[in-house]
């Protein structure tokens, strides 16, 4: 078994004794879920509790005629069947746009579609019963008249004048579109003695959590406060939203998240059906609960991706890149997903495209536009594998031209690592990156040059397989720039209360939350090696708006660097504090005492003076002993955003290694690597696992998943079998690698691990799938996901 | 949507348990809702995923795809029995040190297709370790760490003679 050096990191300035900063200890909450004790939302039931269940459009676009609901109402354990129209009166419809996205537009939506559905699944009816089964058979017996109404399912065509506008109101059906040139892309190109275009194409796939999207909701009309048990990301972003389209003040609403089955950025949105289970438990005065079923998550859960991006490059004969240009088209659903939009993807697609090579000329065009399909938005790596596909892509297909080796085009064009500050043509500010460091120590884990001796003696045996390398950069710790700044009540600061208890122990209150990245563990490792305790001693508190402090949540790789930062400052105020009493207590100075493994010690020397447990004693239970006038204060809390850098940009490169079989046109991967940079590391083990899930999920974007819709908008795949992912007998095995630059940003450093192995696995994929295919004289692929049949054709033989 | 009533009676982790439930009630419906042993979840209701995975009469099943009353006089087992009859201790003890799991959602299912394979004694490749997961879907950690630990507690459980 493959475990990570558990060993303490070098002296730097987070240096404790007993830290655990950069050590790869077993995260403290898993046992529970290891026997099958954990408590996810649809493990959850409450006294009197109702189920919901939605009847829902079967059409792309319908006007709802009438909706017949006597055989429903009839039917045993039916409470309630309620109509768009009738939860429109508890609940205000919402719009998702942001004023930063300069244009963005979209159209009112409700919880249950008011007289029109926009595609299908949307909900146009539930139904809260005894149980869920019962539920579901009064649905069945719901009698829904529909017009059918023309369908827009075609990204391509759907600016034409003849295609129908979905909201008639907007004008047309372009929700967002950016235009940026920055430096001389013209001159860039005429000069270029090389110029090669390819058009990407990015299939629609979604999230497919394991747990459906789960939501039990209560309103107690005695108390006037709806609680809300939600597998969300960010509780205090939903409080704020149950509270402001239920007319509801904050303090009236609490969110609690429980055990979180997957999440991956489907969890971090606003979904119509979560909201009417919301205002569902208002009107009833009792607990509503519903669960997605699988086919429903298909439908309903945001999708991501479906880009078409026209791309090209020009290069010198020496491989330096002269231009870059994109042209990027979109399709959304019909509304654009609140309160985080559906324009964010296609925004970070324009400003990070190119962006980790030293060339300033870079034009870039992107338009979002609107479908009668399920809605899409911003999910894991946002924008990241489409830019570092387009990018990467066209720095092979340049190299192949110019018949230079992929890694010595990179090499000539990377930002050189002592270059930093540095801001990309897009405005992007990158503090400090190390892509030649990265190289370097990807180059050396892969053996590359071995691999590729290998490579040319396997194809002389007619046995195809390629190397495919990706360098890219992830946007992690988001301060306001992403969201705030756009009107957005998404906190992109966040706080840590930490608190001694009556025993010495460690309690630690964060505003992350946790789907099974290990912020709980984080947070833990961090308190405690800030405070001075042994992990066993913490206690950490996490998803619930009555406790925690306000926060952000966990999405776009902040928890460790931000919520990390906040609880390593309240564990230095808090030892302060215990110090204060502890100097009290012993007549000592603060400054001349530590705290180390859980007692309180001399500074010099570390002779033990006296044990947490007796100081807490003392405090909660004879303050009188305390000299007079002194207050004991056994609680810190200190709250952290990023004001220097908006955001802490990390670095690094993946590479590919797999064996096409030119028969099948399946492939085989071998083995992948990646090398990344993400700061200070708090869990070795946990960064690496991050990257490990991640690249699975885009080799899943690059081969496998995809949502596929015919031209009536009718999803043709919405269940686990139709909708392929990664299996355990196709993945590879993973070997990560590290290069550390911490951000000085915050005291700890750490910058975010969660999306980089999403950003950049399909862009490895690609050119290594592209690497075996091109002595076959097989035109290179640009159109994921890459599916058997894809290659097949793509060899002559589909 | 039949309503008909069976009663069965059957072992559930050791405990014998008599209930009236409804035809159509699925195995893991009827220990979720009925019996509270929410550690069998369900993810896709159609026997795909695997995160439903029980046991019945000794050998693996999918929650979803049987319903209660077939398992009339049958014994069932699920994560809460092989975690408190200590059967998968060491199996589990490396899922935790590896991370093995994230989120925790499929992991009941496959602690419990690790059992089976394990069960078989001697030490499968990383490739047939890997091939045995095929009806087991995991979204969060790219499966590298679970067959880590599968494998791990083969090489010890071989090391050891065990047989469990």
């Amino acid at each position: 078994m493959k475990i990570a050096a558990d060993s303490p990191p070098v002296l730097s300035a987070l240096d404790r004794p007993n830290s655990y900063i950069g050590r790869s200890v077993p995260r403290p909450d898993l046992e529970r879920l290891l026997q099958g004790r954990g408590s996810f939302v649809s493990d959850m039931a409450l006294p009197r509790m109702l189920h919901a269940a939605f009847a829902r459009s079967p059409h792309a676009h319908a006007r709802i005629l009438r909706i017949d609901r006597e055989a429903a109402r009839a039917m045993p354990g039916v409470v309630a069947v309620v109509t768009g129209a009738e939860l429109a009166r508890v609940v205000t419809p919402w719009v998702g746009t942001l004023s930063h996205l300069a244009g963005i537009k979209s159209a009112p939506q409700h919880a249950i579609a008011v007289e029109r559905a926009c595609w299908q699944g949307e909900a146009v009816c539930a139904v809260a019963a005894h149980t869920r089964a019962e539920a579901e058979d009064a649905v069945d017996l719901l009698r829904i008249d529909y017009e059918e109404l023309p369908a827009v399912t075609d990204a391509e065509t759907a600016l034409d004048p003849a295609t129908p506008v979905i909201h008639p109101a907007l004008g047309d059906n372009l929700t967002f579109e950016r235009r940026l040139a920055a430096g001389d892309p013209d001159r860039g190109f005429a000069e270029a003695d090389e110029v090669i275009e390819a058009t990407f194409v990015f299939g629609r796939h979604t999230g497919a959590t394991l747990e459906p999207r789960a939501i039990l909701a209560d309103w107690n009309e005695g108390e006037k406060r709806l609680t809300v048990y939600q597998g969300t990301q960010a509780p205090h972003m939903t409080q704020g939203v149950f509270a402001k389209h239920l007319g509801l003040a904050e303090r009236q609403v609490r969110v609690l998240t429980k055990d979180v089955g997957g999440s991956f950025g489907i969890k971090v949105h606003i979904y119509a059906d979560e909201m009417a289970t919301v205002a569902l438990a208002k009107l009833l005065k009792r607990p509503v609960k519903f669960v997605a079923d699988r086919l429903e998550s298909f439908l309903t859960d945001i999708h991501a991706r479906d880009h078409r991006v026209r791309a090209k490059i020009g290069v010198a004969r020496d491989g330096a890149i002269a231009a870059i240009e994109i042209d990027d088209l979109t399709g959304i659903g019909p509304y654009s997903v609140y309160p985080r939009t559906s324009g964010i993807e296609a925004n970070q697609v324009v400003n990070l495209t190119g962006s980790w090579y030293a060339c300033p000329n870079y034009r870039a065009r992107a338009r979002v536009v609107m479908q009668n399909k399920n809605v899409m938005s911003q999910y894991r790596a946002v924008g990241h594998p489409i830019a570092t596909a387009v990018t990467e892509g066209l720095v092979d297909l340049a190299a192949r031209r110019l018949g230079l080796d992929p890694i010595a085009i990179r090499r000539r064009n990377l930002v050189a690592d002592d270059a930093y500050p540095w801001t990309s043509p897009s405005g992007l500010k990158f503090e400090k990156l190390s892509q030649h460091a990265a190289l370097d120590r990807l180059l050396a884990m892969m053996r590359y040059e071995d691999l590729r001796a290998s490579q040319a003696e396997l194809r002389r045996r007619g046995v195809w397989r390629g190397i495919g390398i990706a360098s890219f950069v992830e946007l992690t710790n988001p301060s306001a720039a992403f969201y705030g700044v756009g009107g957005a009540r998404i906190s992109s600061q966040d706080g840590a209360t930490l608190k001694l208890d009556a025993q010495g122990g460690l309690w630690v209150y964060s505003g992350v939350t946790e789907q099974g990245q290990g912020a709980g563990a984080v947070m833990a490792q961090v308190a405690a090696s800030a405070f001075g305790v042994p992990l066993e001693r913490v206690r950490v508190v996490l998803g619930d708006t009555d406790m925690t402090p306000y926060g952000g949540g966990t999405w776009g790789s902040r928890a460790a660097g931000i919520g990390g930062e906040a609880a390593w400052q309240a564990g230095k105020a808090l030892r302060h504090n215990v110090l204060e009493i502890a100097a009290s207590i012993l007549q000592a100075t603060p400054e001349a005492l530590d705290i180390r493994g859980g007692i309180v010690v001399d500074r010099d020397g570390g002779a033990e003076r006296l044990s947490l447990e007796e100081v807490a004693r003392i405090l909660y239970f004879r303050p009188d002993t305390l000299p007079p006038g002194f207050q004991a204060e056994p609680m810190a809390t200190r709250h952290y955003v990023p004001r220097q850098w908006p955001f802490a940009f990390t670095t690094g490169h993946q590479a590919s290694w797999l064996e096409l079989d030119p028969e099948t046109g399946l492939v085989t991967l071998l083995k992948h690597w990646c090398v990344e940079d993400c700061g200070t590391i708090v869990n070795p083990l946990l960064v690496e696992e991050q990257i490990r899930g991640g690249v699975v999920q885009g080799i899943g974007a690059a081969l496998y998943e995809h949502c596929l819709y015919d031209e009536k908008g009718q999803l043709q795949n919405g269940s686990m079998a139709g909708y392929l992912v990664p299996l355990a007998a196709e993945m590879p095995d993973i070997e990560i690698g590290h290069v550390v630059s911490p951000t000085a940003d915050s005291e700890l450093g750490a910058k975010g691990a969660g999306e980089a192995g999403t950003a950049g696995a399909p862009a490895a994929i690609m050119n290594a799938l592209n690497d075996a295919l091109a002595p076959l004289g097989a035109a290179p692929l640009t159109d994921m996901p890459f599916t058997p049949a894809k290659i097949l054709a793509a060899l002559g033989r589909g | 949507m039949d309503r008909e009533e069976h009663e069965v009676a059957l072992t559930i982790n050791g405990e014998a348990v008599r209930e009236r439930v409804a035809a159509r009630t699925s195995l893991v419906d009827f220990l979720r809702e009925r019996l509270g042993l929410t550690g069998s979840h369900v993810g896709c209701e159609e026997g795909v995923c695997g995160a439903c995975t029980v046991r019945l009469g000794g050998r693996i099943v999918r929650g979803c795809l049987v319903f209660a009353v077939q398992c009339e006089g049958a014994r069932v087992e699920t994560v809460e029995g092989l975690s408190d009859s200590g059967e998968i201790a060491d199996l589990q003890e490396n899922f935790r040190r590896r991370n093995a799991l994230q989120c925790g959602f499929c992991t009941p299912g496959m602690l419990l297709a690790a059992q089976e394979l394990l069960a078989r004694g001697g030490v499968s490749s990383r490739a047939e370790i890997r091939a045995h997961f095929s009806g087991n879907y995991c979204r969060c950690t790219g499966y590298e760490a679970i067959i880590d630990a599968v494998e791990a507690t083969a090489f010890a459980r071989a090391a050891t003679g065990a047989k469990r």
